[in-house]
């Protein structure tokens, strides 16, 4: 009897069972409060399955109740690395609404301070992708460098993350006398340490043989999904704002579109390095070419938008930002929905994360560049 | 093929570490060009950029007076409620007039998030941007603040 039993036990095979962990909220690697329900077999993912909801402020409802001056604010807690664009999209949407003439001096302050947000926010991601793949030193490196940066903007606009300088009709305050100054020191000196970010990362055998074939994202995937940004340029998407919609002052500068076939991980790698490239270009064609003249247009103290509906979308260092405002002629908007880059690209995190190992989802996270805030507002 | 192209790999894997290797070498050898920053302890010598946003404080000159009439322009501005007007009515001696001036000046640090829009909102430029960055404390009840001092008046002449 017994050893009946042992013999059927050898002759079938033994049985294997999906499970399922939790990554996060507390996770390193997540960025954030942001939850996967991972279902898995073995080390091979089956499945992930965001849960969202553990930093959510309800933005779009407090919208509901602020003047279009107080909105602006709190679009800097959404996507916190790209708060320059966020404040911009909502005063381009206001703006839009008035049928506001803006300055040109404004348009072109604007594009440079986006573009310095960019850069900044694609160094403190390339610090953050190094260390949740194990090399703690590019951390360091992207810091030291986006250090300049944020002086810029304190000097410049009174804070470093959550700048607020965007007021509807311009800007909160003109220029510093120092910020040319300051920018082009900056350019000249990233201009030759970009070429370290290579040597240190870009070419090392241990992140190529992580990134390369990882976290695939295919074209047609890449669209019905929604994943924009770097993210969906990198799968042959081309859904580049600032070069398909050109608003403030795109529409006069010269760069390229960054395409990348490949859909890897490591193609949305190169696709933001090659960005911060494209980056500095237009800030140099920019920067000497500042027009003079007033820094905010006239509005009235209270913003009342003509009843109607309003779309403004923009390019932020994660993917297109849309703000939709539904106005009736109050002064705050009757509803206002944010189309946040983060949400739709986390949502192709299922496709992308399927076949690899665990390990492989954290470098396909970090290449997302997500900011939880930005999902969950 | 398959031989060749391991012993390949091998030197282009050992060649990427050693030109990473490189860079931090670089800066091995030369700490003058430092990657990391001290903490600023030099409170007294350390200067900010005038633009910087630390907290809202009510300017007084020499006299202890202020330029603050109680209009509550900032108390709409603000989009979280962190300031609080309580203004009284006083009647002028001289002329009868009963005219308003604040009470208490209320500042709940806790709650502000910097957004300089009460700044942008004073008729009179009364308030302005402190540089101080360092605000911890033991008690959470400490970051409410009355930003008048005692005893200090409006400056003569401001309406
Ligand atoms: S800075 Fe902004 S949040 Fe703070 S008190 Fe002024 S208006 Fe309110
Ligand atoms: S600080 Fe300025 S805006 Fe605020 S109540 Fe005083 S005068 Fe009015």
């Amino acid at each position: 009897m017994i050893n009946e039993e042992a013999n059927t036990a050898v002759e079938n095979k033994p049985e294997t069972q999906e499970y399922f962990i939790n990554m996060g909220p507390q996770h390193p690697s997540t960025h954030g409060v942001l939850r996967l329900m991972l279902t898995l077999d073995g080390e091979i993912i089956k499945k992930v399955e965001p849960h969202l909801g553990f930093i959510h402020r309800s933005i779009e409802k407090m919208c509901e109740k602020d003047s279009y001056q107080q909105i602006v604010h709190l679009t800097d807690r959404m996507d916190y690395l790209s708060c320059h664009m966020n404040n911009e999209a909502v005063c381009l949407c206001v703006e839009q609404g008035l049928q506001l003439e803006i300055p040109e001096r404004v348009k072109v302050i604007r594009t440079i301070i986006s573009e310095l947000t960019r850069l900044s926010s694609h160094q403190l991601w390339w610090g953050v992708m190094g260390m949740d793949l194990g090399a703690i030193t590019t951390f360091l490196y992207g810091f030291r460098d986006r250090e300049m940066i944020t002086d810029i903007f304190e000097e410049t606009c009174g804070a470093r993350l959550t700048m607020n300088y965007n007021v509807p009709g311009g800007l909160m305050f003109d220029i510093h006398p120092n910020f040319q100054k300051r920018t082009k020191d900056f350019i000249t000196y990233f201009k030759k340490k970009l070429p370290e970010y290579d040597d240190l990362l870009s070419n090392n055998v241990i992140f190529t043989e992580r990134t390369k074939g990882i976290g695939m994202l295919s074209k047609e995937d890449a669209i019905s999904y929604g994943v924009t940004g770097p993210s969906g340029r990198a799968s042959g998407f081309s859904c580049d704002v600032r070069k398909h919609f050109p608003y403030s002052a795109y529409d006069r500068v010269d760069f390229r579109e960054i395409i990348y076939t490949e859909g890897d991980c490591y193609a949305r790698y190169r696709a933001r390095i090659d960005e911060m490239h494209e980056s500095m270009k237009i800030i140099e064609q920019l920067i000497d070419n500042i027009p003079e003249g007033d820094y905010k247009a006239k509005t009235k103290a209270v913003i009342k938008l003509p009843e109607g509906e309003y779309y403004q979308r923009v390019e932020t260092a994660r993917g297109e930002l849309g703000v939709y405002v539904v106005s009736d002629n109050k002064k705050s908007p009757y509803r206002l929905k944010f189309r946040s880059p983060g949400f739709s690209n986390l949502s192709a995190l299922n496709i992308m994360a399927k076949g690899d190992k665990i390990a492989d989802l954290v470098a396909t996270m970090s290449t997302l560049d997500l900011v939880i805030p930005d999902i969950d507002r | 093929m398959g031989l060749k192209k391991y012993i390949s790999d091998i030197f282009y894997g050992v060649k990427s570490l050693i030109t990473g290797m490189k860079v931090t070498g670089h800066y091995f050898v030369r700490p003058k060009e430092i990657i990391t920053q001290q903490y600023p302890e030099n409170r007294e010598s350390l200067k900010m950029f005038d633009r910087f946003r630390g907290e809202v404080v009510l300017i007084h000159d020499e006299n202890n007076m202020h330029k603050c009439t109680g209009c509550s322009a900032c108390e709409l501005a603000c989009p979280n409620g962190s300031i609080e007007i309580i203004s009284d009515k006083v009647i002028d001696p001289e002329t009868g007039k009963s005219t308003k001036v604040i009470d208490k000046f209320v500042y709940h640090l806790s709650m502000c998030t910097f957004c300089n829009l009460c700044i942008l909102s004073c008729p009179t430029d009364a308030i302005k941007m402190a540089q101080n960055f360092e605000h911890s404390v033991f008690d959470r009840s400490e970051l409410t603040k009355v930003l008048n001092k005692p005893g200090s008046k409006i400056m003569p002449g401001i309406r």
